[in-house]
Parts: C-alpha cells; sequence; structure tokens
C-alpha cells in the first residue's frame, strides 16, 4: 500500500481528499491529512459570517466523522515542521515522524503583517483563522464594556480587507478602512468603479482612508491610534491586519525544494515541485509565475495532483487561468471577469455607471465587437454569471453590446435564455460543473428539483455565486420536460398562497380537509400548509383559531406564545399602550395570583409569563373578568398600535396620537396576515413612536397625518416609506384599509410588508396607483372585506372560556388533572426563570 | 433530568405486556394530538383521522428535553406521517420516531389500540 500524506487542511487540502476519496477505485492508497488548526477544514471564504452566528460547525467543508468514515486519517492540532527527501519522511511538531511516496503540500498561506513600528500591541489582530476571529470577538467585548462607541480600523482595502470590514461592523464597532494605494481593491477594480464602491461603502457608514502609509502604531500597551504622517493620525481601540497574504513555503525551504523569489513553492502544470513526489496546490503553490488567491484554481489544482497521483499522467491545468469572480462585500456586489482592466488597443470598453445607486457597469468588446473579453460590475452583479458564461464560451453578443450592462425599460435580459449555453458550459467554476452535468441529472431522473441538483452534482456548493443560474437553469430544464414549477406553499399543494386565498374565497370552503381533499395532491397536510390555510380561512372568513384549532401553528392553537420550557407567556391587548391604574393594578394582582414573571414588551404592553397549560384559561377568566380580551401576541396577526402621548399632553403634539392609535389598533385587532404586523402613531415629527419603524405608521404634520408603509425591526430593519401626505383621519383608514388587505390576499407565507412591496412588481409608485388612484378597481372590493372582518371580530379568549369543549384542550393531560411534571424555575432577579438548557 | 430521555423506549407490538386504558377517542383532536399520563412517563398521543390511524410517541422532544411534542402539528412528509416539535419545528415521524430534519435521537414509539371507542396504548411493563 503507498501512503499519501496531504500536509495542511484548508479548503484545497480539503478538496484534495473529497477528489481522491470520488477517483481513486481501490485501496491501493493511504491517506493522512495534517492540519495545524484544532478543527477540520472549514469554509474561510465564507469566514465572516462567523460574526453572524459563531456557529463554527455551519462552516465545516465536512465534520470529523467524514475522514473517518472515507478512511482518512485526519490529524489536527499537529504541524508538519520538516521534510526529510532522502528518507522519503516528514517529522511532526510533536516529533513524530511519517513515511510518505507522495507527499501533498496545501499549507496556504498567512497573512502578510508589514513591519510596522507598534504592531506587536495589544488589539492589533490578524484576520485568517476562526481563532482569529474569536479573539476579536473576545476583545471587542472587553473594549466595548468601557467604551460603546469604540473604532476598529483594518489595514488594507483589497478583497480580504473589505471582508474584514464586514466583521467590524458586524462586531458593532465605528469601522475604518486604511488603504495604502489611492483606491479600494487596487488590484480588481479600475478607478471608477473603486470610487462607487468607496461611495457606497461610505453611505452605509464605513470610513474609508485611502493612500495612508501606516508609520507606527500608537499606544503604550494596547493600540490606541495609528500615525500616518506628522499630524496625521487615526485615533482607534482595535487594528485588523488585512495587507496581503504570504504563501506558507517554509516546508519547501528546509527541504530544498525549488522557490519563487517572493516566495511560493515552483511547480509545473502537473502540480509537482522540483521533486516529482512532492505536489504543491492552492495559495502555496507559484504557477506561471503566479500566486492563484482565489477557490476555484486551487480546487482545480486538487482535482490535477489527485489524477496524477491516480497515474493519468495527462492531468494538467490548463494553460490560462480563469481568474474572475463574484463576490458580496459588505452586502455590496463586486465582480470582475476576463480582462477588466484592458489596453484600448485590444477592444473597446463600454461603461454604465450610475453614482446615484451606486452602480457601475464595465464591458471590454473585441475590436470587430464581436465576443466579450471581460469586464467590471459593482453594485449589481446579478448578470455576471451570464456574462462570465458569454466570455468563458466565446458566445456571440447582441451587435449593440451596450444592451448588456443598460437598465431595460422592462426588465428583460438582453441575453436571451440559459438554455442557449453550450452543454459544456462550466457553471459552477468552484465545483467543475457543466449545465450539461445539470440537465442530464434531471433529464435521467436522478433530480427532481433544485435540492437534488444541488446534492447530486455538488453544483453550488463552493463560493456559492453560481447558484442563481444553476436555478435557472434546473427550472428550464423542467419545463422542458413539461414539469412545471411554482412557488408552492409545500409537497402538498401545487399553488401559492395567493392562488389558495382565491381557491378559498371562490369555493367558500369551510375546513382545512375540504381544501386539501379538492386541490391537494393526495397527502395528509404538514406544518407548513396547515398555519397557512388557518390564516387564509381567517382572512376571509374571520374565522378565529378556536373553530379548528388542530391546523392552527403551536401558538395559536393555545392562544398563548410557548415559550423555552412548554409553559406559556400571555400578552392581553392594551390598545395604543394607554391603560388605567385599576387595570394596571389588577394585571399585577392576577401576576401574583400565579406566580407569573412579568416584563414590559418591546411593543409596550405587559407579558406575564410561566403560565402552564391548565393555568391559561383561569388567568384569562381572571383578565376578561378585569376587562381585558386577547392581545393576540402569539398570532400573525395585528400586534400592536405604539403611540406617543400627542397633543393630548406634549407641548409639541400636533394631534392626538394616543386617540387615533387606540382607533386603529381596535380596528385591525384579531385579523390574521401572512405576517405579524404593526401600526405606529407619533404626534409631531420628533417620532417618539417609531413610527417608521412599522408596517404602518402615521405622524401628524400640519394638515393632517402623514403616511408611511412597509418598516420593522428584526433581523432586516426597514423604514417604513411616506406613502401619503396631510391626509385626514377617514382617508388614514381608506388607505390602511385596502393596503393591509391587498398584503393579506397576495403576500407570501411568513412575509412581512416591507419584503412584500419590495418584491412587488412597479413598487411602492405601482401600490399608489392601486391604492390611492384605484387603477385595479378593487379599492372598494379590498374595503369591504375588510369592513366585514372588523364587523366579526370576537375575542378568541373569551370564546373559548364560555365554551367547555374549547376548555379541554387546555389540559396538559387528558386522563389526569395533574400538571406537567417536568417544568422547572429557578429564582431570578425578584421572580423565576425556566432552569437553563442544557 | 439527564435520565428524563432514558425512560422512554420503543414498544414493538409483540413485546406489549400491558394494554393501557388512556381515554375516550373523543378526548383526542382529529388530526392532532393530546397527552397522557401512565406512571410516571407522558406519552403524545396522536389521531391521524385522514389515514384512520392512530401513534403513540415520546410526549418528550429530544432536542431540549421540554414536553410538547404531542402540541405539534401532524402531517406527512413525502408520505411519511410526521409530528413537528412546537418549538423549533424539528419533525419526528410517527411510525418509528426518526428526526427527519436533523440528527436528533429518536423518538420513542408505542402501540396503540381503539376498542369500544376507548384509546389503549401498549407497553412492556
Amino acid at each position: 500500500m503507498k501512503k499519501i500524506i496531504v500536509v495542511g487542511n484548508g479548503m484545497v487540502g480539503y478538496k484534495f481528499c473529497e477528489k481522491f476519496v470520488q477517483q481513486a477505485t481501490d485501496d491501493t492508497f493511504k491517506l493522512t491529512v495534517f492540519g495545524e488548526e484544532p478543527r477540520p477544514a472549514y469554509d474561510r471564504v465564507h469566514l465572516s459570517e462567523y460574526f453572524e452566528n459563531q456557529d463554527a460547525k455551519a462552516l465545516e467543508m465536512a465534520p470529523a466523522e467524514w475522514y473517518v468514515e472515507n478512511g482518512i486519517h485526519l490529524v489536527t492540532n499537529e504541524r508538519v515542521v520538516d521534510i526529510h527527501r532522502d528518507s522519503k519522511t516528514i517529522t511532526t511538531s510533536k516529533d513524530r515522524t511519517f513515511t510518505y511516496d507522495y507527499l501533498i503540500l496545501a499549507t496556504g498561506s498567512s497573512p502578510f503583517v508589514p513591519p510596522i513600528k507598534g504592531v506587536e500591541k495589544k488589539g492589533v489582530f490578524v484576520y485568517r483563522t476562526i481563532e482569529d476571529l474569536e479573539g476579536m470577538l473576545a476583545y471587542a467585548a472587553d473594549l466595548k464594556k468601557t467604551k460603546p462607541n469604540a473604532k476598529a480600523a483594518v489595514l488594507g482595502g483589497g478583497l480580504l480587507g473589505l471582508e474584514a470590514g464586514k466583521a467590524v461592523l458586524d462586531m458593532d464597532l465605528e469601522p475604518h478602512i486604511v488603504e495604502f494605494a489611492p483606491k479600494l481593491m487596487p488590484r480588481q477594480l479600475d478607478s471608477r468603479s473603486s470610487k462607487v464602491l468607496q461611495l457606497k461603502l461610505e453611505s452605509i457608514g464605513l470610513n474609508i482612508h485611502l493612500s495612508k502609509a501606516t508609520n507606527q502604531i500608537l499606544g503604550d500597551d494596547a493600540i490606541v491610534g495609528m500615525e500616518f504622517g506628522e499630524d496625521d493620525v487615526l485615533d482607534v481601540d482595535m487594528l485588523i491586519v488585512s495587507a496581503g497574504i504570504r504563501p506558507r513555503d517554509e516546508l519547501a525551504k528546509t527541504c530544498d525544494l525549488e522557490v519563487g523569489v517572493r516566495g511560493g513553492i515552483v511547480v509545473n502544470n502537473k502540480m509537482q515541485t522540483s521533486d516529482e513526489n512532492i505536489y504543491a496546490i492552492g495559495e502555496v503553490a507559484l504557477l506561471n509565475q503566479m500566486i492563484y488567491g482565489l477557490v476555484a484554481p486551487g480546487y482545480d489544482m486538487a482535482d490535477i495532483a489527485v489524477k496524477q497521483v491516480l497515474g493519468d499522467a495527462t492531468a494538467e491545468m490548463p494553460e490560462e487561468i480563469d481568474m474572475s469572480t463574484k463576490l458580496k462585500l459588505i452586502g455590496v456586489d463586486v465582480a470582475s471577469f476576463g480582462e477588466p482592466f484592458m489596453p484600448a488597443s485590444k477592444g473597446h470598453s463600454i461603461i454604465y455607471e450610475d453614482k446615484t445607486k451606486f452602480l457601475y457597469k464595465r464591458i471590454n468588446v473585441s475590436l470587430d465587437r464581436k465576443t466579450l473579453l471581460g469586464g467590471i460590475l459593482v453594485g449589481d452583479a446579478a448578470d455576471y454569471n451570464m456574462l462570465h458564461q458569454m466570455y468563458m464560451n466565446s458566445m456571440a453578443i447582441p451587435e449593440e453590446p451596450a444592451q448588456l450592462i443598460l437598465p431595460t425599460s422592462d426588465g428583460a435580459a438582453a441575453f436571451g435564455d440559459v438554455m442557449d449555453l453550450p452543454e459544456d458550459a462550466q457553471v459552477c467554476s468552484c465545483e467543475s460543473v457543466t449545465k450539461g452535468q445539470i440537465c442530464g441529472a434531471i433529464e435521467s431522473g436522478e433530480a427532481k428539483d433544485l435540492a437534488d441538483v444541488v446534492s447530486c452534482t455538488k453544483a453550488g456548493t463552493g463560493c456559492g455565486g453560481c447558484k442563481p443560474m444553476v436555478k435557472d437553469i434546473t427550472e428550464a430544464t423542467l419545463k422542458s420536460l413539461g414539469i412545471e414549477v411554482k412557488d408552492t406553499i409545500c409537497e402538498h399543494f401545487d399553488y401559492n398562497r395567493q392562488d389558495l386565498y382565491k381557491i378559498i374565497q371562490v369555493k367558500g370552503y369551510q375546513t382545512f380537509n375540504e381544501v386539501l381533499d379538492n386541490h391537494g395532491n393526495g397527502g395528509h397536510g404538514c406544518e407548513l400548509c396547515k398555519p397557512v390555510v388557518a390564516s387564509l380561512m381567517a382572512s376571509i372568513h374571520a374565522d378565529t383559531a378556536n373553530k379548528e384549532y388542530a391546523i392552527q401553528d403551536s401558538n395559536d392553537r393555545f392562544l398563548a406564545n410557548i415559550q423555552r420550557n412548554g409553559t406559556y407567556s400571555v400578552v392581553p391587548r392594551v390598545p395604543g399602550g394607554e391603560i388605567t391604574p385599576d387595570k394596571l393594578i389588577a394585571l399585577g394582582e392576577i401576576a401574583k395570583k400565579y406566580d407569573l414573571y412579568t416584563k414590559v414588551t418591546g411593543g409596550v404592553r405587559i407579558d406575564l409569563f410561566g403560565a402552564t397549560l391548565n393555568q391559561l384559561p383561569l388567568i384569562w377568566k381572571d383578565l376578561i373578568a378585569h376587562g381585558f380580551e386577547s392581545g393576540h401576541a402569539y398570532g400573525k396577526s395585528l400586534r400592536t398600535v405604539k403611540t406617543c402621548v400627542g397633543s393630548t399632553w406634549c407641548r409639541y403634539g400636533m394631534d392626538e396620537s394616543v386617540s387615533f392609535g387606540i382607533e386603529l389598533e381596535n380596528r385591525y385587532r384579531g385579523i390574521r396576515a401572512p405576517h405579524k404586523i404593526k401600526g405606529g402613531v407619533s404626534g409631531c415629527i420628533r417620532e417618539c413612536a417609531e413610527a417608521r419603524g412599522k408596517d404602518f405608521g402615521l405622524i401628524a404634520v400640519e394638515g393632517g397625518w402623514n403616511l408611511y408603509v412597509g418598516g420593522n425591526g428584526g433581523a432586516t430593519p426597514r423604514h417604513a416609506e411616506l406613502f401619503a401626505e396631510q391626509i385626514d383621519n377617514e382617508t388614514v383608514i381608506k388607505y390602511l384599509d385596502r393596503y393591509l388587505m391587498l398584503y393579506m390576499r397576495t403576500a407570501k407565507p411568513l412575509q412581512r410588508t416591507a419584503a412584500w412591496q419590495e418584491r412587488l412588481e412597479g413598487g411602492l409608485e405601482y401600490l399608489k396607483e392601486v391604492i390611492i388612484e384605484d387603477k385595479l378597481g378593487i379599492a372598494k372590493d379590498l374595503e369591504e372585506e375588510m369592513q366585514t372582518l372588523v364587523n366579526k371580530f370576537e375575542c378568541e379568549w373569551t370564546q373559548a372560556v364560555n365554551d367547555p369543549e374549547m376548555m379541554k384542550r387546555f389540559n396538559h393531560f387528558v386522563n389526569s388533572k395533574e400538571e406537567d411534571d417536568n417544568i422547572v424555575f429557578v429564582p431570578m432577579r425578584d421572580q423565576k426563570m425556566p432552569e437553563p438548557w442544557k | 433530568m439527564i435520565t428524563v430521555a432514558k425512560k422512554y423506549k420503543s414498544v414493538k407490538p409483540d413485546e406489549v405486556k400491558v394494554w393501557f386504558k388512556a381515554a375516550s377517542v373523543n378526548d383526542f383532536p382529529k388530526d392532532g394530538g393530546a397527552c397522557v399520563k401512565y406512571k410516571d412517563l407522558q406519552i403524545a398521543v396522536f389521531n391521524f383521522a385522514r389515514l384512520n390511524t392512530w401513534y403513540a410517541t415520546q410526549n418528550l422532544s429530544p432536542e431540549k428535553e421540554e414536553m410538547v411534542l404531542s402540541r405539534g402539528m401532524i402531517g406527512d412528509h413525502k408520505g411519511v406521517p410526521i409530528v413537528a416539535c412546537p418549538l423549533h419545528k424539528k419533525l419526528f415521524s410517527l411510525v418509528d420516531g426518526t428526526n427527519l430534519n436533523g440528527d436528533l435521537d429518536p423518538i420513542a414509539t408505542y402501540p396503540v389500540k381503539i376498542e369500544q371507542e376507548i384509546v389503549y396504548i401498549g407497553f412492556a411493563d
């Protein structure tokens, strides 16, 4: 048996293993992999995602078990420190020796730290490994305790530097980017596109400092600033150095392998070093006098090395290596392909720039204007895949090449169809998947949908940049086979939510089974379609959640919010946030009686936590006796209308925001929608009710209300957009009735108003035409439907506690009056909380 | 607490020694579930009316060890009858207890029989 040792367990080292497992046909070889980091290979390209979720597992290329299952011996936390070519052995940092027949060097690169005075100070980091990130997170957290508005700089405005900039933003520090060159991303972008990128990044709050040579890092023990010139200092509390990479070629030097003048292990196009039994792949390999710092060429190198080791002497790297790339940097699309900077002697450049939208597109075409030579896209790279394919396959381009980048009035692409691509067009360059392979997987019946295509071809599993194109090809192929592709709600229905809305409304169905039996696919429903139908029944017939409780989502089923330990929280409605002292006392008395944890919610209501299922109806009987009703905090329905105190008390108030807020909350209470709805009413432009952060918001101005729609907080905060100005109360209600009803009719399941209106064709202008000008002639219908729901409102808790049959479902056991004995509370700040999860 | 999950072991039909009389069929919602107490066990019982079949599983969700499965929605995924845990929508096969969208431990399943409108659950002890 022959022994292969892979030195380095990064993305390319892992890819060698993966390709090896796929291609090796027998057990001639035994593979051993050494990684110096504590964990198996992970996706460094998406490293900044770690700041969002801090889930190292999610970044793993494959779990440790994968190596075991495939007979690969993975050794982590152990660095190879020496190679002895004469005895064909290596020595590790733990002083162990191993022999090899073939050695694969995939040691990658390390961050280049320029020799700046003071660079060793505390608070200076590099950006490469998960451990680096953990160090930064801990340092930033400490920093913020004493200095909430701390600043952090990134040294380097290249591709990796901007990635690190995203990390600074995610750590909630004031971000600065310091670049030596006069522009950002000097290697990938021309001056104009670089400027557009800079403007865009500045607009989202990054401070960019160009043409800055850092003389020294200031501070005694920890960094406090960076000095560029004598009087040119930037105060920062943390620094991330991202000034380029250096190949990790130190092993080659220990055994006299040929290395380049500026580093990198010299390889031929078979990926062999100057020793034919030693290969180098990835960022450590110097091929054609170049270090290729991208994942796709690294993966190709891994593939060639595998083939060579397995005996395919003809496998070689192509002469021209594609360095095209598409990235999302701090949320901004940046892409370049082919020859981004082209000398005028070779062809013509066509440039489209719109600084108001932070857009820049450049394509370079041949002198005869027949082929595409390269280009740059900043701000919107949706067309990258298609342009890249046209370039790679030397496809014919339109007679007017400008059409490829000019915005079209009808939104149609000038490219024609993805199906026009040649069969051997490489769609996924990370995994080398061609269009033919994708179509083939579907035509053979192996893949039935996008998820199948991804799992059987691996397309889109690398950098993910080709996903939109993979999706388009999949859908087009399915369509060509006569298989319809729709955004159906789940496997049980071939309809989307809007279709089902119409079906239920027209046919007048009353139960889930009627809908499923008449329009389903023969299955029995699931956790996706049941709540959707339940919500539609409520939106159409004003059904409460009591009617068909087994199809309700968990919270609606018990009219309360399930919490961590299976107990519930209770939120009574307090319209507009106005509450009498007596009612406030009643809430306190009830909370005391049932020993509930009490907290004011984000929507300024009072939430009572820790109620067992059996207690819920008892608590509600008490609440109802004191004049409360359900607050629908558990439903995809109107939550609160938050108000400021307005002109009734406030010396600045322009109108009675509380009175109007109460009126609106009482009007829309209980209606079920695709997602929760929140409102806000402010008495003046100081906006104390934060109305623009709500699905609908009103701000009192001279002469009436300004109406805003489509805002929300949450994971993707949005300010609501101005919809109508200086309108009176009656008009507000008219527009809101129409707006909310249209949303309820047409949105996707669990889509907030912001996402819905953003994806509406024609956008806000179209919405105004439909709602204000009644372009579609449906305004009256919408108002009538809403009025029906308003008239039919009934408090579902009052309904439940007055019906012994409905009350039965609030027992933990069907055969005992006992409560769940698994619930454990522990004390916390004079109240209680559920025992922490293990 | 760590031992709670260990109390639940699947029972095959031929292993049943005790048929526990749980409650009347009318005590369970159609196409939904409710919880039955047996000794110190909590058993989730589901009336899958559309399939005309009854299922019983542990009430304990193995994800966070909370007694909630009987409150989950039921249905099918590619033909496999499932319950969705109300906490994070983890799906479990009602037939063999397998977690279909993750690698959680399977939940224990128990035989159910209906005689004269009464629901019985089968236990091995």
